[in-house]
């Protein structure tokens, strides 16, 4: 057994129940515990008290515009990958106040709202995930104006990463070099075998929220074989088939991504997508990097109280582009292409990296399965 | 039990946050377009409030919204805030409504200004159609002070209709800082004897020198692209064409995403960009 604080780097094992230790440790030093829970059929994330809560058993079958959860009797803990939540809804909330105003003697008077509530710990943040955050970082915190609403929540996030070892049909982390193993950037990550998580430390707050929980400092061995179980399941990625009676498994070829959909703005595939692609914007709100959002007012009966309330927008609606002059991107084709050559090559060039993680979340909730990686293949094939 | 040491303090710049501003005067250029005299409050904010010609700030009308507008003043005295705003939605249109003595919000300045520092020795041709005239108002400003620093200044300038020109009585100001002004208009009336066409054909007035010379053009975009095709015609590079875009700005930090074309976030990188980085994007229907 270890004592005392578990230093950056350091690997443990637990067993299984010990799981709900840390979860109370956190709870105890204030943080609100968020983890991965089955509701309305899929795995989404919200309030996690206890670990009993967890999908145990269950894993998700997903394919374009396909989501189904099954029970399987060799699935662990963590064996479902991602539903349609992310750390987005919470970091950057569907909808939140960003001024409050106030009329006061016939003036104005605003004032920023605090970010209420405790500090979040989200459990279960997988590979892809954890890089979407740290692209949402670029956005909200790394440019030239800071986001307080996001940094306040963001600053305070523990993160308890778990490293996959199962992929859908859908994911293609792989191809982003976004997964399947968690990178840095984590307090805590879990790799998970039957009996037992292996967890790594990854800062020092981690480090002192395993304090209490009883573990074992993992020999050499052990953490290679823990580092293995993610890089067999990439290998795995890398080598998978199309098999009859299964989802297509993805993969994305990123090799002149940038070059290949900027120089091809007028392929004809673009008016193929646009013939299915309802711009019903599912693809954006469940996106993990997906950052558009619209500034709008509420106001009271009386008018002299006022929200500027900010929501998720979406580029597949006229609105987005809308100016004095006209709306910039009025047709579904226009939309996608804008939605498509930002998130896999204008991101480069504002971001330094891809908008995509290959969480396969657009291809799973879109209502008709436009499969992202596949119009890509059709770009690339077609290049004119 | 309180949450214990691991969050660390939180320092927090809220770009939100409007300043409060007192409309001062309200001047009635033209029909459906005025320009507000504001006055930002307290003192304190007043006096430290700089901005660069070409920049913008977002007029804000708590219940109604933001716009974005840019400054038509002099930013020599930026103390004398001044905005010409044509009434065509929902904020510019309840700002018309506001009188002198009443209160509005902004946020600003924002976005990347007119590179009149990099053309000193230089000819210039200023390029501009309707409201495009109030956020190139600063250069000339500028200009008019610091005559002797530029070569060869021309301004070309149109509107529909005569009684639609901005700021005519600034013109002789102009001509007399040794500014060749082009006037034209779309369509004239009895009255008018000048130029009647459009903008790009006033190109035709001027003996232009084109390595020396940059081009700032502010306007609809369809007049934007046949000016700078005259440009390009003479032989002035892209790089040395600037150009103010518009794109739908809502918070104009380059969070929300709404002013993007291609790599560019039109608020924070633009809206004046040289020509050289909106070509490859410039032509491209609906993108």
């Amino acid at each position: 057994m270890t004592s005392g604080r578990l230093t950056i780097g350091a690997f443990v094992s637990i067993d299984k129940d010990q799981l709900q230790t840390l979860l109370e440790c956190l709870q105890q030093v204030g943080y609100r515990t968020i983890g991965p829970q089955v509701r309305d059929g899929a795995v989404v994330y919200d309030d996690l008290a206890s670990v009993n809560q967890l999908p145990v058993g269950q894993i998700d079958i997903q394919d374009g515009g396909h989501y189904r959860l099954e029970a399987d009797e060799s699935a662990g803990w963590f064996d479902y990958v991602v539903g349609p939540h992310s750390l987005k809804n919470f970091l950057f909330p569907a909808r939140e106040t960003i001024q409050q105003l106030t009329l006061q003697d016939g003036s104005w008077a605003s004032t920023t709202p605090e970010v209420e509530g405790p500090p979040l710990a989200v459990i279960g943040v997988r590979g892809c995930d954890l890089n979407a955050l740290k692209i949402q970082d670029r956005v909200f915190l790394e440019g030239p104006y800071v986001d307080p609403h996001y940094q306040a929540r963001r600053e305070r996030l523990f993160v308890v990463a778990v490293n996959c070892r199962r992929a859908a049909a859908t994911c293609f982390c792989h191809s982003m070099g976004a997964g399947p193993a968690v990178s840095p950037g984590f307090d805590l990550a879990l790799t998970e075998f039957t009996d037992r998580f292996v967890v790594e430390v990854g800062t020092d707050r981690g480090g002192e929220a395993m304090k209490t929980v009883p573990a074992t400092l993992c020999s050499v061995e052990d953490i290679q074989t823990a580092k293995d179980v993610p890089k067999q399941l990439e290998k795995q990625m890398h080598a998978r088939k199309p098999e009859d009676g299964h989802p297509q498994p993805r993969e994305l070829d990123t090799t002149g991504i940038k070059e290949l959909l900027l120089g091809n703005l007028q392929h004809p595939r673009w008016d193929d997508v646009a013939e299915r692609c309802l711009a019903c914007a599912n693809c954006t709100m469940v996106c993990p990097t997906c950052f558009c959002s619209t500034v709008g007012e509420v106001t009271d009966l009386t008018n002299e109280n006022v929200l500027r309330e900010r929501t998720w927008a979406s580029c597949f609606t006229g609105d987005h582009s809308y100016t004095s002059g006209g709306v910039v991107r009025p047709s579904v084709k226009s939309q996608y292409r804008q939605w498509l050559t930002h998130k896999l090559a204008s991101w480069i060039d504002q971001f330094d990296s891809s908008g995509c993680v290959g969480c396969g979340r657009c291809i799973t909730w879109c209502p008709v399965g436009i499969d992202i990686t596949e119009e890509v293949a059709a770009i690339r094939g077609e290049d004119i | 039990m309180t949450v214990s040491a691991p969050f660390p303090s939180v320092n927090r710049l809220d770009p939100w946050k409007a300043h409060s501003a007192k409309i001062c005067a309200v001047f009635e250029e033209v029909p459906g377009i005025k320009t507000y005299e504001l006055e930002l409050e307290p003192a304190g904010v007043r006096d430290e409030y700089r901005f660069q010609p070409g920049q913008f700030n977002m007029v804000y009308l708590p219940g109604f919204g933001e716009s974005a507008i840019s400054i038509s003043s002099d930013p020599g005295s930026p103390g004398r805030l001044l905005h010409t705003v044509r009434a065509v939605g929902n904020v510019t249109n309840a700002l018309a409504r506001k009188q002198t003595g009443d209160q509005i919000l902004l946020r600003g300045p924002f976005g990347s200004w007119w590179p009149l520092e990099n053309c000193i020795g230089q000819d210039l041709i200023i390029a501009c159609g309707g409201v495009g005239l109030p956020p190139l108002r600063p250069v000339i400003y500028e200009i008019v002070r610091r005559r002797k620093e530029f070569g060869d200044v021309s301004i070309l300038y149109g509107a529909r209709r005569p009684e639609d020109l901005l700021f005519t009585n600034e013109y002789e100001s102009w001509r007399k800082a040794g500014i060749q002004l082009e006037v034209t208009v779309d369509l004239g009336n009895l009255g008018w004897t000048g130029h009647i066409g459009v903008v790009p054909t006033l190109f035709e007035r001027l003996d232009v020198s084109p390595a020396q010379t940059s081009v700032f053009t502010c306007g609809p975009e369809i007049m934007m692209r046949f000016v700078i095709q005259e440009a390009q015609d003479r032989g002035i590079a892209s790089e040395r064409i600037f150009l103010s875009m518009e794109r739908n700005m809502n918070c104009a930090l380059g969070l929300c995403g709404h002013c993007q074309l291609g790599p560019e976030f039109i608020c924070k990188d633009g809206p004046v960009f040289s020509f050289d980085r909106m070509e490859p994007y410039f032509h491209m229907e609906d993108f």
